[in-house]
């Protein structure tokens, strides 16, 4: 391998684990507060894509527009769902383990609604439609390096989600609610915080990242049918394990291990390509027998 | 009193069941949703105009009434297999039309056989999908056929002489056609190599940026349309500038609007164009559809209208609606002027011998290019 191929495999990494990142930090911040796995992560990532290109092709919004309104329905989605979904198991005191199989069951509900209502035929994301600025695909060449524009966009993005968030979380007053909820329902309800709509503000949280990860993903890969979120929602839940669930920059770290594992193993070892999948699960499972908390996961004792 | 009431009643139900025996069943077991939903879709339009334009079969000098049934198998093995149980035990259809691809059509081709009910497929062009059965046919070539004119194209054509091959493991279809061709292309002096990925797939750069380093002539995508279209994108942006082709796995508008700018140039062989002259059955059809669904008429849909077609045509000539007499009349199809080509079954096979279209890319529109006839 010479030395500039090497580093052309290094550039379509880091492209790829940028946007696992982004996407995991939307899907570990919903656990990190409310600890309920949201599987329909993945297909609120697809909505957003679906919003953004009805938006243009139908509404005739301009691209940026476009994407606002994208991010603005996709954050009433996520409040949507938590309200008819969660909330309701929640006021039940329902056991733990009925918020995973929701979350599934919305998964699925998610899937089927685009089916129905979009059709099962991909839709294109294509700046030829105006989905978004030409410019935007255009090509760096760093001598025989080539590098999309695009990745410096989500890399940017990714950072630029992280410092919002994390600016939410410790210096807003929503932020200090939600930490309250994270550490215990019961006493922050008893200290006069309003929890369902600290939760319902997490899941929008959640829904906006998803959105931006949505339409980044669907620039960089142009097309969308009622599928797409569910291969990229569980690499986003994969890298969020990895990183240490609940760890926004574990989250990140985890997005580009896998990302750079993807890609290294299919430069390394071509024959093992098509089993690219695989190589997901099996750093999954490694981190789970090593240090199942994740590379940046803190060790949290069972309460009493 | 109460006895007569039930002689009555089953005199009744009797002549109801006998008289709604008036209509018969074909079934559909295509792709309507999932990765390749594209093929489903077009497939079952081909097969409803079909529907609409002959809905009856003449038996004994009585016409009966054809009733189309779909069932999904989401692009999914499994699931084909599923739908076919379902098509043949609770429809209790007397012929089943599809799977579009080849995977699926494999998986559901073994109960069509084990139950005895003639499937005609349209697109699946694995060779093994018609391979040692009875019941099996289809209205396309198969790819030992495609292959071969695929490697003819790119020597001839292309002046190819180092190909990469993007192989779908997960596909028989794009592993079989994958394979033909590099059989043909060897021996016309031609060198190769391959590159994996799986269905579903959206990042090809690795394999794409391996191949480059390897300065091939010309890259072969024998897969499905959703995969073609991203490899094309991203190996234009790692700065690939020569010739990519395709099989008929290219064959949907979809190439064209994810693709964009990127697939432009891109051919590949199919089994028809609305501007190829492939039967005097050709123009009627390509009118039909076109006032139907106001687009223009598609591989997949023509090849599924006449898979319906040669199945009311055997249901003809077999005078029964009795499955195994419907296969022994299709098994006996003779020049039967079908809208994508003429269909004659070589004794003992399903597979008839037709012509390829070369198609291309050109100016965001599939451009007919060539017909090729098989030399074989």
């Amino acid at each position: 391998m010479t030395i500039q191929m090497f580093f052309q495999h290094l550039a379509n990494a880091i492209s790829l684990g940028s946007i696992y990142a982004l996407i995991a930090i939307g899907y570990t911040m919903v656990y990190g507060i409310l600890n309920l796995i949201n599987f329909a992560h993945g297909d609120i990532f697809t909505f957003s894509m679906y919003f953004a290109f009805y938006a243009v092709t139908l509404f005739l919004f301009p691209w940026w527009a476009a994407f606002i309104f994208a991010i603005v329905l996709t954050t009433l989605l996520g409040a949507t769902i938590e309200r008819v979904a969660y909330r309701p198991l929640r006021k039940a005191n329902a056991p733990k383990i009925s918020g995973l199989i929701t979350a599934i069951g919305v998964s699925f509900f998610l899937q089927n609604f685009a089916i129905v209502v979009f059709g099962g035929r991909a839709k294109s994301f294509n700046p030829q439609l105006g989905v978004y600025p030409t410019q935007f695909a255009q090509v760096l060449t760093f001598g025989d390096v080539r590098i999309p524009l695009l990745t410096f966009i989500i890399i940017g993005a990714s950072i630029l989600a992280l410092l919002v968030l994390v600016w939410i979380v410790y210096r807003t007053k929503a932020g200090m609610a939600m930490r309250a909820v994270s550490k215990d329902v019961t006493a922050a309800k008893l200290m006069g915080i309003n929890t369902d709509r600290t939760i319902s503000q997490t899941f929008m949280l959640g829904s906006a990242l998803a959105a931006v990860g949505g339409i980044l993903w669907a620039m960089k890969y142009p097309q969308i049918y009622p599928y797409t979120g569910m291969i990229p929602g569980l690499k986003a839940f994969i890298a969020a394990v990895v990183g240490g669930i609940g760890s926004i920059p574990g989250a990140m770290l985890g997005g580009f291990i896998l990302g750079v594992a993807e890609i290294m193993i299919v430069a390394f070892l071509p024959a093992l390509a098509g089993y690219r999948d695989a190589i997901a699960y099996i750093i999954l499972i490694i981190i789970l027998l090593v240090k199942p908390n994740g590379l940046l996961g803190v060790e949290i004792g069972e309460k009493v | 009193m109460r006895k007569t009431f039930v002689m009555v009643f089953l005199v009744i139900l009797m002549t109801f069941t006998l008289f709604s025996q008036e209509v018969i069943k074909i079934g559909m077991n295509f792709e309507l949703t999932g990765p390749v939903s594209g093929y489903g879709q077009m497939s079952r339009d081909g097969v409803l105009l079909a529907n609409k334009l002959k809905p009856t079969v003449n038996i004994g000098g009585k016409e009966i009434k054809v009733e189309v049934v779909a069932v999904d198998n989401k692009s999914d093995k499994a699931e084909a297999a599923n739908a076919i149980r379902r098509l043949i035990d609770h429809e209790k259809v007397v012929a089943v039309i599809g799977p579009a691809t080849s995977s699926a059509a494999l998986a559901a081709a073994s109960i069509a056989e084990e139950r005895q009910i003639p499937m005609v497929v349209n697109t699946a062009t694995n060779p093994l999908v018609a391979q040692n059965k009875k019941y099996v046919f289809r209205t396309c070539f198969e790819d030992t056929l495609q292959g071969a004119l695929l490697a003819t194209f790119a020597w001839e054509e292309l002046g190819a002489k180092n190909v990469a091959i993007m192989i779908d493991v997960a596909q028989d279809y794009v592993v079989g056609l994958a394979n033909y061709f590099e059989k043909a292309f060897e021996q016309f002096g031609g060198t190769y190599f391959t590159e994996f990925y799986t269905t579903g797939d959206q990042d090809f750069t690795a394999q794409l940026t391996d191949a480059l380093s390897k300065n091939p002539d010309a890259i072969f995508m024998p897969g499905y349309y959703a995969e073609i279209a991203l490899i094309c994108k991203q190996a234009r942006d790692l700065g690939f500038t020569g010739p990519m082709f395709a099989g008929d796995g290219a064959d949907a508008p979809e190439l064209i609007q994810i693709g964009g700018e990127y697939v432009e140039g891109v051919s590949y062989t199919t089994y028809f164009h609305e501007d190829a002259d492939l039967s005097p059955a050709t123009k009627p059809f390509v009118e039909a559809y076109q006032k139907e669904y106001n687009r223009r008429a598609d591989a997949f849909g023509a090849l599924a209208y006449d898979a319906y077609m040669v199945i009311v045509n055997a249901i003809e000539s077999a005078q029964s609606t009795d499955p195994v007499k419907i296969r022994d009349a299709l098994a006996k199809t003779k020049n039967f002027p079908g809208v994508a080509g003429t269909i004659t079954y070589p004794e003992g096979s399903g597979n008839p011998i037709k012509p390829a279209v070369i198609n291309m890319v050109e100016n965001g529109q599939f451009v007919f290019r060539t017909v090729i006839k098989p030399s074989m």
